[in-house]
């Protein structure tokens, strides 16, 4: 059967939208060298030059010249951005200027020294990740960086040249720029230029001089510079294939100094296997004691995560098994382990890596010789609760004696002992393993004192009694472990279960939640008692500007940045770590809903297990924000929806019961009419006729002018013939206008114009009608079109009496009238309608008296309305000739 | 008013369906009064009842009926019967006029109308259906003083001939087909350009504009091509 080669639909469009991301994203060239003096901003300048000659707009953000000519001239004609100074202990230093570049949006942005470590107080304690917020921008990226300042191979450059420099950036910031150039001096040129005094030292000359600028590091550092090149570059050509499963690496983090040195071994190996990475860190009881070493190893966790590794802590009872279960279950085929020399007692163990091995036979373990902790004899441990249990460990075995004592006599010595191992065990699980150790140690003298022969004495008559004493030391310290370490779990357990509990809790109450208000006060209240911290929420109004709306102030500074990134920021992260609070966004899958501030209370170290929790909080808050979001969208819908509904309904109502006896009026009118009938009642008739559809005009405008003013008014836009629309118009107007003499004037090569022909045919209608009414009989009344570029202009004139002088704005307003009394009726609701729907369309309606040039006198109104226009759709298709018959002559 | 079942055979039969009765009674009388025989329905119900029973020769049909929508019951008539339809509709109901004609109504009239706007579309489609009925024609139709032989598909004005090209011709031979009958622009579209063509309502105004220059006396005041504003177009004879 063929293997299906066929890929997998959800993986291309995880491909497809990371491609996407990245054509929105800037693009990063790094240039890259060996080290410092092989010319690696004189080569960002030469490419940067050329892209401006190109018409790119590039920008120099920050460029180290080091005072050199040749690098100095390459600068000269590109804009460059001021820098910021930064005042930095009494000195005041110039930065690169993030939030200027950002502003300045130029295509191209030159910044100097990838690895460079901002001044406290910047937004972000990297220049990698000033570039990152760059590229997030959309801004195209050029830098330089040495590739002893490369994360992963910061302590081999160290190793191999005594130097190490503190200034790293993670590899996959080097690994997911778009293009690298490798920037290749050989070794002799390099020397030849630090004898020149053509390369800036930073740091004091000599040292570096002696230690790093020797041949022999100059040719280590270029070939791995080079390596790193080709590994890249292979990386780029294999990229088709993706990371597999095979071959996974992980990491145990050791309790031991610099557990860091193996996170970077492992980043290495991965990196050089091109597979997905994890680092783990098993929690035992030991960890629990020792505070310090345990901020050491979420250091190293995080430190690992930076560098690209799943992170995981697990619980642990036994180590090896917690650590073959995860690498089974994450498919992991090399585990590395670090392993600190066997001290005398640990020695009759096998060693951690022996017994991952025996859990899970085909793994392949790098075991890792590391240091063991620094300690003192005791851990460090708070005195009170110590104290505490010596007291209750003294307690314990006074009681167990005082009840023994007068038993003695009844109570075999063998079930003595037992009775006494049950206080050590009691004492171990209620306060630890120290003081189980006190208990056991108490006990065995109080069993030598009380009971062992000679009584209340230490002396001990049969040796025999030796062996019970070690024995029963024996099994009352291993009782006080094993109980202490079950009481640990226990312990973890129970937090883990409360966390649990605590998002269960939060989600239930979460989901009774109307209103935003009533989440932000649910979140507040559920979270505030369970995070050691000050919480505090800001979300964005409806004009996307952040406030905090309840618990502990907020930055919204901070906030802000967080809202519109995405990602947390403050204390404990890479951004803006100076703050005091943690700030975390609230992400629902549409979108960030808001920002929650964590501003903890005492000493807080968020473990990455607690960091997932708070996130996980976080997520629980902003569905809720989501969902009631959509709720409030949905209702408003429903309302505006019910109230449009409402409104129709009204005037079809209004309409019909309006229409209906208009409609009897006018059909038993006209019946009248028809009828024959003596010459005063037939006029009378037609007169009712007549009237009856003046009132439907009348009725007709109002309802109109109702329908446009509730906003309802759906427009039928459609591409009419102005033409045709006057012939419409003066058969609607039929009789009104058999006493006037009608002029069209239509250009015959009016272009279509695009609007809604029955409004506009209501527009005309109340024009000519007010024409018919105005002027007198006998008068001509001009229906004209004219196409202007944009706009389509129809104009109505009269050579009437003309408009009253000054009123011409007025007219258009609701119940005016030209004269104010006269003896024609309307209510001057017309020509408003007429502005309405004038103004539906997007167009303009005046009216202006003509004056004759030769007299001042009116001669007649004229309204002019004004559409926009644009182009006609393409026409139909030629249409040849049918009929064989020649062209018509006209 | 019942009327003696002797007259009614020979007398159109027409069903008056509207649910006002005050309207209903003034139409009633004027087909009564041109002598046809009505028959009144107050609702969708007893209207399709009706049609189906008295076997009428025109349908007068408000839109607003209060069991259902007058389209519907257009739409369910025309499963069983070609019997010609005269909508009833208040002006700006323009969208239901066009489902109206499109559902298989053949004309409409705006409320409110005069008996004799009423009476002239009545006759106007009795005599339509009684024509197809017949189906006799000599296939020559005049259009005012231009003549149209159906049959040697020739078009001429005083024995002149008149250039039209095949679209025009194709446009003018839909109309005359469908004389005295409102077409909608879709109804139209659809019979002259096809299926692909109903949203090109474009089409339909430059070809009729062609139509009216080479048949009108006066293109912009037409006398036969008349323009149903927002509803479609009707050729009078």
């Amino acid at each position: 059967m063929p293997i299906d080669q066929r890929p997998d639909p959800d993986q291309l469009l995880a491909e497809l939208k990371a491609e996407e991301a990245r054509a929105q994203r800037g693009r990063l060239k790094v240039f890259f060298g060996a080290n410092a003096g092989v010319g690696k901003t004189y080569a960002m300048l030469v490419q940067a030059r050329a892209q401006a000659a190109q018409g790119v707009d590039v920008v120099a953000g920050l460029v180290e010249t080091h005072g050199r000519l040749e690098t100095q001239a390459m600068l000269d004609g590109l804009p460059a951005l001021p820098r910021r100074a930064m005042p930095h202990q009494g000195r005041t230093l110039s930065e690169f200027d993030l939030d200027a570049a950002l502003a300045r949006a130029p295509g191209l942005l030159l910044v100097d020294e990838l690895a460079h470590s901002n001044v406290a107080g910047s937004r972000h304690p990297k220049r990698w990740q000033d570039i990152d917020e760059l590229l997030a921008a959309g801004i195209d990226v050029y830098t330089t960086v040495n590739v002893q300042h490369l994360e992963s191979l910061n302590d081999v450059v160290g190793q191999l040249t005594g130097v190490r420099v503190r200034e790293t950036v993670p590899d996959h910031v080097f690994d997911a720029a778009d293009d690298v150039v490798l920037v290749d001096l050989p070794p002799d040129e390099l020397l030849g230029r630090l004898a020149e005094g053509k390369v800036y030292l930073a740091e004091a000359a000599s040292r570096a001089r002696e230690h790093f600028f020797r041949k022999s590091n100059l040719i280590a550092l270029r070939e791995l510079a080079l390596r790193r090149t080709a590994e890249r570059v292979d990386a780029e050509r294999r990229a088709s294939g993706s990371a597999t499963a095979e071959g996974r690496v992980m990491v145990v983090l050791p309790y031991a100094e610099q557990p860091d040195r193996l996170v970077r071994h492992a980043a290495r190996l991965a990196g050089r296997l091109k597979t997905d990475w994890f680092a783990v860190l098993v929690e035992s009881p030991r960890l629990s004691r020792d505070a310090a070493m345990r901020a050491r190893l979420f250091a190293a966790l995080k430190f690992a995560e930076s560098l690209g590794a799943e992170t995981a802590t697990l619980p642990g009872r036994d180590v090896a098994a917690t650590i073959a279960v995860y690498a089974g279950e994450h498919e992991v085929s090399t585990v590395i382990i670090g392993e600190t020399p066997r001290r005398w007692l640990s020695g009759l163990r096998s060693g951690l890596a022996e017994r991952v091995l025996a859990q899970a036979p085909g793994l392949a373990i790098q075991s890792i010789r590391v240091n063991a902790p620094e300690r003192a004899w005791w851990p460090p441990v708070d005195l009170g609760r110590r104290s505490g249990g010596m007291l209750a460990a003294a307690i314990g075995c006074g009681i167990s004696s005082a009840l023994l004592v007068p038993l003695s006599k009844v109570v075999e010595l063998p079930n003595v002992v037992m009775l006494y191992l049950v206080s050590v065990l009691l004492v171990s699980v209620r306060f630890g393993r120290t003081a189980g150790a006190t208990s056991a140690l108490l006990s065995v003298a109080a069993f030598d004192f009380f009971f062992v022969p000679p009584q209340l004495s230490f002396n001990v008559s049969d040796t025999q009694y030796l062996l019970t004493f070690i024995v029963m030391l024996g099994v009352a310290l291993t009782i006080s472990q094993l109980s202490a370490r079950l009481r640990f779990q226990a312990d973890a357990a129970t937090r883990r279960e409360r966390r649990t509990a605590a998002l269960y809790e939060l989600s239930q109450a979460l989901a009774a939640a109307l209103t935003h208000e009533q989440v932000v006060e649910i979140a507040l209240a559920q979270l505030a008692p369970r995070v050691d911290a000050d919480v505090g929420l800001a979300l964005p109004s409806r004009e996307e500007v952040l406030s905090h709306v309840g618990g502990a102030p907020v930055d919204l500074a901070v906030a802000d940045w967080v809202f519109r990134h995405g990602q947390p920021a403050g204390r404990g992260t890479g951004t803006l770590p100076a703050s005091s609070a943690y700030y975390l966004p609230l992400a629902a899958p549409v979108r960030v809903r808001g920002v929650l501030a964590l501003t903890p209370r005492g000493d807080w170290q968020p473990g990455p297990e607690h960091e997932r929790f708070l996130s996980t909080c976080a997520a629980q808050i902003a569905l809720a924000l989501e969902r009631v979001h959509f709720v409030e969208v949905a209702q408003e819908a429903l309302v505006s929806m019910q109230g449009e509904q409402l409104r129709n309904n009204l005037l079809s109502t209004i309409s019909h019961d309006l229409r209906t006896p208009l409609t009897v009026l006018h059909g038993l009118a006209s019946t009248l009419a028809s009828q024959p009938l003596a010459e005063v009642s037939q006029s009378l008739a037609v007169q009712l006729v007549d009237e009856t559809r003046r009132m439907n005009e009348l009725v007709a405008n109002l309802l109109d002018m109702a329908r446009l003013q509730s906003g309802e008014v759906r427009l039928r836009r459609d591409w009419q013939s102005v033409e045709e629309v006057f012939g419409a118009t003066l058969r609607a107007m039929g009789q009104r206008l058999a006493a006037h003499r009608v002029v069209l004037a239509v250009p015959a090569d009016l272009p279509l114009v695009e609007f809604d022909a029955v409004l506009i045919e209501r527009v005309l209608v109340n024009l000519l009608d007010n024409a018919a009414k105005y002027t007198p009989a006998g008068s001509t009344i001009t229906l004209a079109a004219r196409a202007e570029p944009a706009s389509l202009l129809l104009l109505v004139s009269d050579t009437g009496p003309g408009l009253p002088t000054g009123q011409e704005e007025a007219l258009f307003a609701k119940f005016s009238r030209g004269t104010a009394e006269g003896s024609i009726g309307g209510v001057g609701l017309g020509l408003a309608l007429c502005r309405a729907i004038v103004h539906a369309h997007g167009g303009t309606i005046s009216a202006a008296s003509v004056n004759a040039k030769t007299n001042d006198e009116a001669v007649g109104a004229m309204f002019t309305i004004r559409l926009p226009r644009r182009p006609p759709p393409a026409l139909p298709n030629a249409d040849p000739d049918f009929f064989a018959s020649p062209p018509e002559a006209a | 008013m019942p009327v003696p079942s002797s007259l009614s055979a020979l007398a159109p039969t027409v069903v008056v369906i509207e649910d006002e009765a005050q309207i209903a009674r003034f139409v009633s009388l004027a087909l009564e009064g041109e002598g046809m025989v009505s028959h009144v329905a107050g609702t969708v119900r007893d209207g399709l009842i009706a049609a189906g029973t008295r076997q009428p020769d025109l349908l007068i049909l408000d839109l607003g009926l209060p069991d259902g929508d007058g389209i519907v019951l257009v739409r369910e008539l025309r499963a069983f019967s070609d019997v010609p339809v005269l909508v009833l509709s208040a002006r700006t109901q323009e969208s239901d006029k066009v489902a109206a004609l499109d559902a298989g109504a053949d004309d409409y009239l705006t409320k409110p109308f005069g008996v004799a706007e009423l009476m002239a579309r009545v006759r106007v489609l009795l005599r339509r259906h009684a024509r197809q009925d017949a189906s006799s024609r000599d296939g020559k139709v005049t259009v005012g003083d231009v003549e149209i032989d159906l049959v040697a598909r020739e078009v001429s004005r005083g024995g002149e001939a008149l250039h039209l090209t095949p679209i025009e011709y194709r446009l003018l031979s839909v109309l005359i087909r469908h004389a005295g009958k409102v077409l909608t622009h879709r109804q139209l579209l659809l019979e002259v350009w096809g299926p692909a063509y109903v949203e090109h309502s474009h089409y339909l105004r430059i070809y009729m504009g062609h139509l009216r220059q080479k048949l009108e006396a006066d293109p912009a005041q037409p006398q036969h091509l008349l323009t149903e504003t927002g509803v479609g177009y009707r050729l009078v004879p």
